[in-house]
């Protein structure tokens, strides 16, 4: 079977991200992070977002349950959490409701595993006091459940380990040390920001294994953040492509990687070099990412892209499906 | 083959660091390294976090001192020169590093920068404004960016001053240190194009020290793969990738994402076990022995030597050397 391609079939929504905007209201100007941003996640797959420095996909994933901070602000959109089959949007919530949700239902793994632990407490009470807070066990429970947690994240001797202070673990450590603490009320959806950015490449190899495994042990479903299109292809199931705060493509793995429709996909994939094949010369994409407090008018990439049309400039290019499950917003193929 | 720009020999760098009372240990940061690099050619340099690559960069351009080997540069021992020779060997070997940001003065226009670099080390032209924007072109800039200041420039374009700055001086030797890690794809792909041009155009000689293999493939023409202070495995980029031996190199080589979604259904998988220990106390024997997964019972106990298995292909691990 074509990897992603079961994921058509499976179809049951459990986030529905439609029309988001985030602005930060900043001395410069008002940056305008992420302008329109629409997208579904079905139930059990891992979904990606993908797309250099800067185009939004932190802001994104924040916005999913409020984690926006001023000088930020989501100023339009709906996010819409299906419990059960039926939909709440998250985005009309009190910050007490969202609370009960962030943590449990839907948990955060962020870059940096350094910031997300508290060196003042043992990694076992970190992971107790998450479940205690939500109420899923008590503390003498959730202690002896860390050390299952541990044991899960393939933490070697985790009797011990619960009472390590963070400093006293390597960075591969602590990173799974988070990936449990986000486990351990078992929640629906995880959020995984660029968690393998700091470690090396075999710590890498190591995590996203894991979180290969748990997403199939525990039934997760996984929004997967990174830049890399190697862990892109080797993690997901659906993939989305932002380009200054828009989605450009939106399609299986296997659609994005073997038929990438729009110019900026196309020059990404054109632009990685892949060790396995033999290289004469890189294409590159001309030009940087623009500045989203004055973004480009019309489509946001006309000012790098080879096959520009005279339209591009003028009129933002709507999100158009070009086959079953494939999105592109490009002129190209508008008819 | 022809004679190596750059031979160095069981190169040492430890750094000491506080022990308890009058204890001394030592971070063994490069420990006992010996390889060549060929005039025109590019060694790319790679290995995980602390294993000492760029330690092994900047004793090759001595901006450290050895604890122990030596580095011949044309024929001569850079770690003995002295006045005008030293001066001359500063020309000839540039550094150009990650982070664009922290090499460029934040006070100076970016014409100061570039002409301060001339007059350090004495390059007379005619016209030196001319001469500059020349050079900025040749990376995609223009006059006016002249009288502009580092934070104007995005990380791209910083990098593109830092290696007009580190070329306009004629070297012969550049040590890359992870030049491009902290530019975004579309970027890199511009900045390692660039590279490779100058490098053809001016008969550079590179070494190019990063942790993406698939860069450092698209770069080299043999690769080094260095593990704690060691160097592991040495051979052709395209052998290296193809028939890698140390299983090290094996393991680092099933790690890396590959960007192709069904290569990534059947890729062969080699475990990850355990995580690179400090180099404090690097294990005995065979460094890599804790994690291997097809450790012999030497392997703890004596150090494998780096011998040539096949013609340019040499290998540190007692699986391929005689006991
Ligand atoms: N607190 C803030 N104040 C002002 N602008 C912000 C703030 N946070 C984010 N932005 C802007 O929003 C845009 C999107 O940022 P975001 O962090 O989502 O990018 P990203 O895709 O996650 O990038 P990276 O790959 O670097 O993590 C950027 O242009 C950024 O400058
Ligand atoms: N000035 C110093 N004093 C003490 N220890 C040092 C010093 N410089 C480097 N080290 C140590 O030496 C070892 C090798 O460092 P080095 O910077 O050469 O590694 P690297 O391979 O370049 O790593 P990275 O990929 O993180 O850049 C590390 O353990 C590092 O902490
Ligand atoms: S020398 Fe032994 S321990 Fe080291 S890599 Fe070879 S087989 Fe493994
Ligand atoms: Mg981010
Ligand atoms: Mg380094």
């Amino acid at each position: 079977m074509i990897k992603g391609m079961k994921t058509l079939g499976l179809k049951r929504k459990i986030l529905e991200v439609k029309d988001l905007h985030v602005h930060f209201y900043t001395y410069a100007g008002v940056v305008k992070a992420i302008s329109g941003v629409s997208f579904e996640i079905y139930e059990g797959e891992t979904f990606c977002l993908v797309g250099e420095t800067g185009c939004g996909k932190s802001v994104t994933s924040r916005a999913i349950t409020k984690l926006i901070e001023s000088p930020g602000k989501i100023v339009k959109g709906q996010v819409l959490f299906y419990r059960d089959g039926s939909p709440i949007d998250l985005l009309k919530l009190s910050d007490e409701e969202l609370r009960r949700i962030r943590g449990r239902e839907i948990a955060y793994i962020f870059q940096d595993p350094t910031a997300a632990l508290d060196p003042l407490y043992s990694v076992g009470y970190q992971i107790a006091e998450t479940m205690v807070a939500h109420n899923t066990a008590t503390w003498k429970e959730a202690f002896r459940r860390a050390v299952d947690i541990l044991k899960s994240v393939l933490i070697p001797d985790p009797e011990k380990r619960v009472k390590n202070y963070p400093h006293e673990l390597s960075g591969g450590m602590k990173q799974r040390v988070v990936i449990g603490i986000s486990l351990s009320n078992k929640p629906k959806l995880l959020i995984a920001d660029e968690p393998t950015t700091a470690v090396d490449v075999t710590i890498q190899a190591q995590i996203l294994d894991l979180l290969r495994k748990l997403r199939q042990e525990e039934k997760m479903t996984l929004l997967l953040i990174t830049h890399n299109m190697g862990v892109v292809a080797e993690m997901c199931d659906r993939v989305a492509v932002m380009y200054a705060g828009k989605i450009v493509e939106i399609g299986t793995v296997h659609q994005i990687f073997k038929n990438p429709q729009h110019p900026y996909t196309k020059g990404l994939l054109k632009a990685v070099p892949n060790p396995l094949i033999k290289i004469e010369k890189l294409e590159s994409i001309p030009g940087t990412v623009p500045n989203l407090i004055f973004p480009p008018s019309g489509c946001r990439f006309h000012p790098r892209c080879p096959r520009k049309l005279d339209i591009c400039d003028k009129k933002e290019p709507p999100l158009i499906e070009v086959e079953e499950g494939h999105k592109v917003a490009c002129w190209l193929y508008v008819k | 083959m022809p004679e190596p720009l750059v031979r160095v020999e069981n190169l040492k760098k430890y750094f000491p660091i506080k022990g308890i009372f009058f204890t001394r240990a030592h971070v063994k940061a490069v420990d006992g390294v010996s390889f060549e690099i060929y005039r025109g050619e590019t060694l790319g340099l790679v290995g995980e976090s602390g294993c000492g690559k760029s330690t092994t960069g900047r004793l090759l351009i001595r901006l450290l001192e050895p604890t122990a080997g030596h580095v011949y540069f044309e024929g001569k021992n850079i770690f003995k020169l002295k006045g005008e020779e030293l001066k001359r060997f500063r020309r000839k070997a540039q550094i150009i590093l990650q982070d664009p940001y922290s090499s460029l003065n934040p006070r100076m226009t970016i014409f100061e920068i570039i002409n301060e670099a001339l007059e350090v080390h004495n390059i007379k032209v005619p016209d030196k404004e001319e001469f500059i924007v020349d050079w900025l072109r040749r990376v995609g800039l223009e006059r006016h960016h002249l009288y502009r200041y580092p934070h104007e420039f995005s990380g791209g374009q910083r990098q593109r001053i830092a290696i007009v700055r580190s070329l306009i001086i004629k070297p012969e030797f550049v040590v890359l240190d992870e030049p491009t890690s902290a530019l975004d794809v579309s970027v890199q792909a511009q900045i390692l194009d660039m590279l490779k041009e100058f490098q053809r155009e001016l008969n550079l000689t590179y070494l190019f020290i990063s942790h993406d293999l698939g860069v450092v493939k698209y770069m080299s023409d043999r690769i080094a793969v260095m593990y704690l202070g060691k160097i592991v495995e040495l051979a052709p980029a395209d052998e290296l990738f193809e028939k890698p031996l140390h299983p090290y190199t094996q393991m680092l080589l099933s790690s890396i994402p590959i960007p192709d979604p069904e290569y990534a259904l059947k890729k062969p998988k080699v475990k990850v076990i355990g995580e690179p220990p400090s180099p404090i106390n690097p294990p005995p024997g065979c460094r890599f022995h804790p994690r291997c997964p097809r450790k012999l019972d030497i392997c703890d106990k004596k150090e494998p030597p780096l011998i040539e298995v096949e013609r340019d292909h040499y290998v540190a691990c007692w699986l391929y050397a005689k006991k």
